[in-house]
Order: structure tokens, then sequence, then C-alpha cells
């Protein structure tokens, strides 16, 4: 198969919607995976914290 | 500077100036009668300056290993430094431009100050002296502190720093000798380009060993907006500057693309130099010194994640919005549109984020003129944004395009949010960096805050103003169904407004001189103070962490 014009378009609109859709839901998935929660609060606190020494 | 670096940093410190002043004297001798040959002599005398800086130094004793206990934060001040003093000359650039605009006089008749050179001046020392400078700076900052680990050595960030300013007056003079590939946003000839090559790869590799030594599990986000600017702004300008010089004793070179695919390949990078160098970089600081000057965590942090990927992978695609009506396939202008629509969801989840952060904190925006930068820069972010998705829609890019509100829309990203932003940071920056309470004159931020708030807000309205009366007029027909205006009576009628954007940018530019002041004499009674210290005294720790408000 020549890879031509045609066949950019039949590819971007097949697997490159597909890819994004995936990609959205893998990342909300991510985000509001319960588990997570914890690692994400704490990392959102952990910069108001005092940072004047490197831990090692 | 020098005493830091351990003995083999010196050593090949003074081997890789020597390799440059070798390259230099090379580019001289070949280019004798090119600007090519002009740039040559700048590297060598950019190289012997460093040699004997090294040299000066060499022999100073070595830090002891209690230097490991502390961040290396030596390059991000000097970052900050060239930062603030790239602004003074974008910024007066910028102004310049838009006087010439006023009166075309201002040229002063000399080629190397017309128009179409000193554009290309303003742009590349707003953008990448003065933004790109300080989201260096501000980068090893964060990427320390989120980490709590310090620079894995003491060599590869000056490199970065200096190595990176060289590239910026490679640029800027080159344009001024009449050197430029002709590709906006991406002017600098190839070697510069390969240079920045070598630059940014030390870059990304500095910054992934940091976070390699990190102690916490998690990277915080700011880390990813800031490794998304280093790594696609790599991929962005290797790609579009793929060029063939005439030949290796020649500035000048041609690209490989041609055509459409030029075009396409152009506002792919463009765009994404939107999304990546005035974006992504500066939301990376947004989510660290907002918060932190706040005293309080980021609204939420899944939609700060969220809204990363959204940004990320969407913006990829939108870069055609900038070719509507060309001879771009239709369906490839479609594409760009709906994306850049799209894009109004991650924009406007992280320009609420930012502002929801600040609930509860508002009394603090209103007593803190450096929170009340960020804030600001949020809004405009919002703005800037929603005018973006709305200017791509193909109907609406019709009136839009070739006019003043491109550039109005342009300006309010560029000032409303770019800088904005980056002064708030470089405000909360400086005490922490130097070891002060507080920036010396608290009413000359409030000042600063003020005059960039109103030069921002003249430039923006005089230029949507004028743009949309541009727009409106270029087509208008009459009964004969003829068009009514001529260029010239458009022109006419931009008089006014050119004049109003540039009494705008010079509020603006006074305001930056102001913070330059400012941070100067931040530093100085910082060093005085330090040298009041009796010796072996230990520096003077200022508790930074925010107070608990009663409602917490
Ligand atoms: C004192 C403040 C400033 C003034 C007076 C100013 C003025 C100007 C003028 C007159 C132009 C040319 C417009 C034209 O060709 O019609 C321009 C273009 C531009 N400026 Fe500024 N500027 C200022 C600040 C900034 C800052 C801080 C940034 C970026 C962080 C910036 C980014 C740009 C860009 C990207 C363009 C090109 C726009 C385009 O091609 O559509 N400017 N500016
Ligand atoms: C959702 C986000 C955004 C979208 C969809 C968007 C869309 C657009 C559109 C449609 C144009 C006009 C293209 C043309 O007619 O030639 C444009 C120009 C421009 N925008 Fe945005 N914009 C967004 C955000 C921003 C932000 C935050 C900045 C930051 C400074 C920015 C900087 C620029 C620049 C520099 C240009 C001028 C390019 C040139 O012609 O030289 N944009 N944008």
């Amino acid at each position: 198969m020549e890879f031509n014009h045609n066949v950019a378009v039949w590819f971007s609109k097949s697997f490159g919607l597909f890819y994004l859709m995936a990609l959205s839901l893998a990342v909300v998935v991510y985000a509001y995976w319960p588990a997570n929660k914890a690692r994400f609060e704490d990392a959102a606190g952990s910069i108001l914290s005092d940072e004047d020494k490197p831990w090692r | 500077m020098i005493e830091q670096l351990s003995r083999n940093e010196r050593q090949l410190s003074l081997v890789i100036l020597l390799c440059l002043a070798v390259l230099g004297l090379s580019m001289a001798a070949v280019g004798r009668d090119d600007p090519l040959g002009a740039h040559g002599a700048l590297v060598l005398l950019a190289a012997i300056g460093g040699l004997f800086f090294v040299i000066s130094g060499y022999y100073a004793p070595e830090a002891g290993p209690e230097r490991l206990h502390s961040y290396y934060d030596d390059p991000s001040k000097v970052g900050i430094v060239i930062a603030m003093a790239w602004a003074l000359i974008g910024l007066f650039v910028g102004d310049w431009v838009a006087w010439q605009l006023v009166n075309p006089d201002l040229t002063f008749d000399a080629p190397w100050s017309s128009f179409g050179r000193i554009r290309p001046v303003h742009t590349t020392a707003v953008i990448f002296g003065f933004g790109g400078n300080a989201l260096i700076a501000t980068s090893f900052y964060v990427m320390q502190r989120t980490s709590r680990a310090r620079m894995p050595d003491q060599l590869s960030p000056w490199f970065v720093v200096f190595g990176y300013n060289l590239f910026c007056l490679l640029a800027v003079t080159g344009y001024l000798m009449g050197s430029t590939q002709s590709k906006e946003y991406a002017e600098p000839e190839w070697y510069a380009d390969i240079w920045l090559v070598i630059v940014w790869v030390v870059y990304f590799v500095l910054y992934l060993r940091t976070l390699s030594r990190r102690s916490e599990p998690h990277i915080y986000v700011a880390n990813w907006y800031y490794l998304a600017f280093i790594l696609v702004v790599a991929v962005l300008h290797i790609v579009n500057n793929i060029a063939v010089p005439v030949s290796f004793g020649h500035a000048k070179s041609y690209s490989i693309f041609s055509g459409v695919q030029d075009a396409m390949t152009q506002w792919w990078y463009g765009h994404n130099a939107v999304a990546f160098f005035l974006t992504s970089g500066f939301l990376g600081m947004m989510y660290y010194y907002l918060p932190k000057r706040a005293g309080r965590p980021i609204f939420s942090y899944r939609i700060s994640i969220i809204s990363f990927w959204g940004i990320t992978f969407f913006y990829m695609w939108a870069g055609s919005h900038h070719l509507h009506y060309t001879a771009l396939p239709h369906w490839v202008q479609t594409l760009g549109m709906t994306f850049s629509v799209m894009l109004l969801v991650p924009s406007w989840a992280s320009a609420g984020n930012a502002l929801l952060t600040l609930n509860g904190a508002w009394h603090k925006v209103r007593d803190d003129a450096t929170l009340r930068f960020m804030m600001v820069a949020a809004v405009f972010y919002g703005l800037s944004t929603f005018e973006g998705s709305f200017m791509a829609i193909r109907s609406v890019n019709s009136l839009s395009h070739y006019t003043d509100w491109t550039v109005g829309h342009v300006h309010a990203g560029a000032l409303g949010w770019v800088a904005m932003i980056t002064f708030g940071s470089i405000y909360a920056s400086v005490p922490w960096l130097w070891k002060r309470p507080a920036m010396h004159s608290a009413r000359l931020v409030e000042a600063h805050f003020w005059l960039a708030l109103a030069g921002t807000i003249i430039y923006v309205f005089a230029m949507w103003n004028s743009g949309i009366i541009q727009g409106l007029m270029w087509r208008t027909y009459n009964e004969s169904g003829t068009l009514a205006y001529s260029f010239v009576d458009s022109l006419v009628a931009m008089h006014p407004y050119y004049i109003a954007r540039a009494i705008g940018g010079l509020l603006f530019l006074i305001g930056a001189v102001i913070g330059c002041y400012n941070i100067w004499m931040t530093i100085r009674t910082a060093a005085r103070s330090a040298d009041a210290r009796a010796p072996g005294e230990p520096a003077p720790l200022y508790a930074r962490k925010p107070a608990l408000e009663p409602a917490e």
C-alpha cells in the first residue's frame, strides 16, 4: 500500500481518534483512582512545608 | 562563583571554553565577509572572557562537603538578574517598534533599526531573553525544592544559563545584521540553532538527574509542566529548523521543507511555542509560586493533572488555525479549529484552579501585590485562551487575521499572563533566594503592579478597537460592489490607537524599570547585611512558613 494523502487521513480519523479517547479515559481514571487520593493530597501539601535543606 | 566548582569542574569548564574559542575562531576565519564571521568574533570574545573569569578563580580553595547540605541557588540568582536585563531591552525595543508604527521616521535611516529588524529583536528579547531566562532560573529553584534534592553538579547549570544567553545574543545581533531564517519565533540561523540543541539537551538531562535524586515517590505537578516545556521545545526546535546551509562559511540556510509543508511545519512549531514556551513552563511557575505565596495547597491537584494532559495533547494539533483560508487542506484547518475550541476546557480548568486556590485568601491578594500579580496573571490566562479559542473558529478568523486583533490577543497573553506571572514569581523568589524577609520596598512592588496592569489594559483595548475597525474596513463594500475604504484609509484610522498602545507600553516599561531598581536594592542590602555578620556566624534563616489563618 502506498503511503499517500488518503492513507494519512484514514489513519488520523481512525487510530488518531481512538488513541486520544483512550488517553483521555486513562488520565481521568488515573486522576480519580481512589488509591491515588492520599498521594495527591500529600503532594499538594508538600510544597508548603519548609524546604530549607535537601534531604541528603 | 568559581569557588563553588570542584577542581574537576574547573578543568572541564576550561576545556569547554577552549573548544568554544577554537570554534569561534574558525567561524570568524571561514565566514570573513559574512554575518557568520562577526558571530565567530562574538563567540570567540565570549569564550575568552569566560576563560579569564575561570582562570582568575582557578586557585581558590574548593568548597567543602557542607555545600551539599544546601540547594545550589547561584544559577537561579544570576538567571533572574539576566532575565530582568532582557526585560528592559525587550520592552524598550517593543515600545520603540510601537512608536515606529506611530511615526515611521523613527528608524533614523539606519538599516539595523528598520522595523523588520527590530521587531524580531523585540519578540526574541521578551520571549527567549526575558521569558526563557526566568523559566530556567525558576525551574532550577522549583525542581530542587520539590524534590528536596540539590542539583547533581555545579557546572551544568552554568553551562545552561550562559550557553542559552549566548544563543539569545547570537539571535538578536544576527537580526540587526539582517541575518534571519524568516520563520517567526525561529529566526536564528543554523549554527545558532545547533548550539541551542546542545544547551537544551544539557538542560533536560540536568533536570532528569535532579529529579532522580528526589526523596518523594511522587513528582510534584509543577515539574511536569516544566519538563513538558523542555522536552517539547526541543522536538519543535529541531524539526522546524532542519535546514541546509549554503556552505559552512555562510550564515544563510534553506529549510528542507517547502510550500505548504513549510507553512504547516512553521505553525505547528509556532503555536506549540505558544503552548510549551509561553504556557506550559509558566503554568509550572504558577503551580509552585501561587500556592506557596498564598500559603494554601492548590485547589484541586486532580484537575491540575487532567489539564496537564489535556494541554499537552490538544495543543499539538491546534497549529493549523494559523493557516485558515490557505492552500492547506480544508480538513487540516478544521482539525486545528476543533482542537483549539477543545483547548478551552483544560485552559479554563487551570485558570479556575488557580483562582479557586485563592478562595479564602482574598485578603492576602488585597494586601500583597506579589500575589496579586499572580492572580491577575491567572485571569488574563483565562481571558486570552478564551479569545484564542474564539479566534480559531474559521469565520471569526476571517475577520481577525492580519489585523491588530491578533496583536491584541498576543499581548493579552504576553503582558497579562506571561509577564505578570513572571514578575510575581520573581518578587516571590528574590527575598527567598537572597535570604531577606521581604523585598526592599513593598510600595514599589505595588507601583509596578498598577503600572503593569494599566499598561496591559491600555495596550489590549487599543488593539481590540483598532483590529476590529481595521477588519471591518477591509470588508466593507459600497453599492457598486467595490471596497469602500483604501488600505491607507484604514491606516489613518489606526493612528490614534497606535499612539495609545505606545503609551500603554511605556507604562509597562516604566513598571519594569521600577522592578529592576527594587530587585537591585534588595540584593544590595542582602550583600551588606551578609558583610556585617561576624565570620563563621550562620546566615539568618527567615521563617517562610505562612502563618495559619483563623479559618483554617
Ligand atoms: C512594553 C511592552 C510592549 C510593547 C510596547 C510591545 C509592542 C509590540 C509591537 C509594536 C509589536 C509589533 C506589532 C505589529 O507588527 O503590528 C509587537 C509584537 C509582538 N510582541 Fe510585543 N510589546 C510589548 C511587550 C511584549 C511582551 C512582554 C511579550 C512577550 C512575553 C511580547 C510579545 C510579542 C510577540 C509574540 C509579538 C509578535 C506578534 C505577532 O506576530 O502577531 N511583547 N509587540
Ligand atoms: C486556548 C488557547 C489559545 C488558542 C486556541 C489560541 C489561538 C490563537 C489564534 C487563532 C491566533 C491567530 C492566528 C492567526 O489568525 O494568524 C493566535 C495567535 C497568537 N497567539 Fe494565541 N491562542 C491561545 C492562547 C494563547 C496564549 C496563552 C498566548 C500567550 C502569550 C498566545 C499567543 C499567541 C501569539 C504569540 C500569536 C501570534 C502568532 C503570530 O501570528 O505571530 N495565545 N492564537
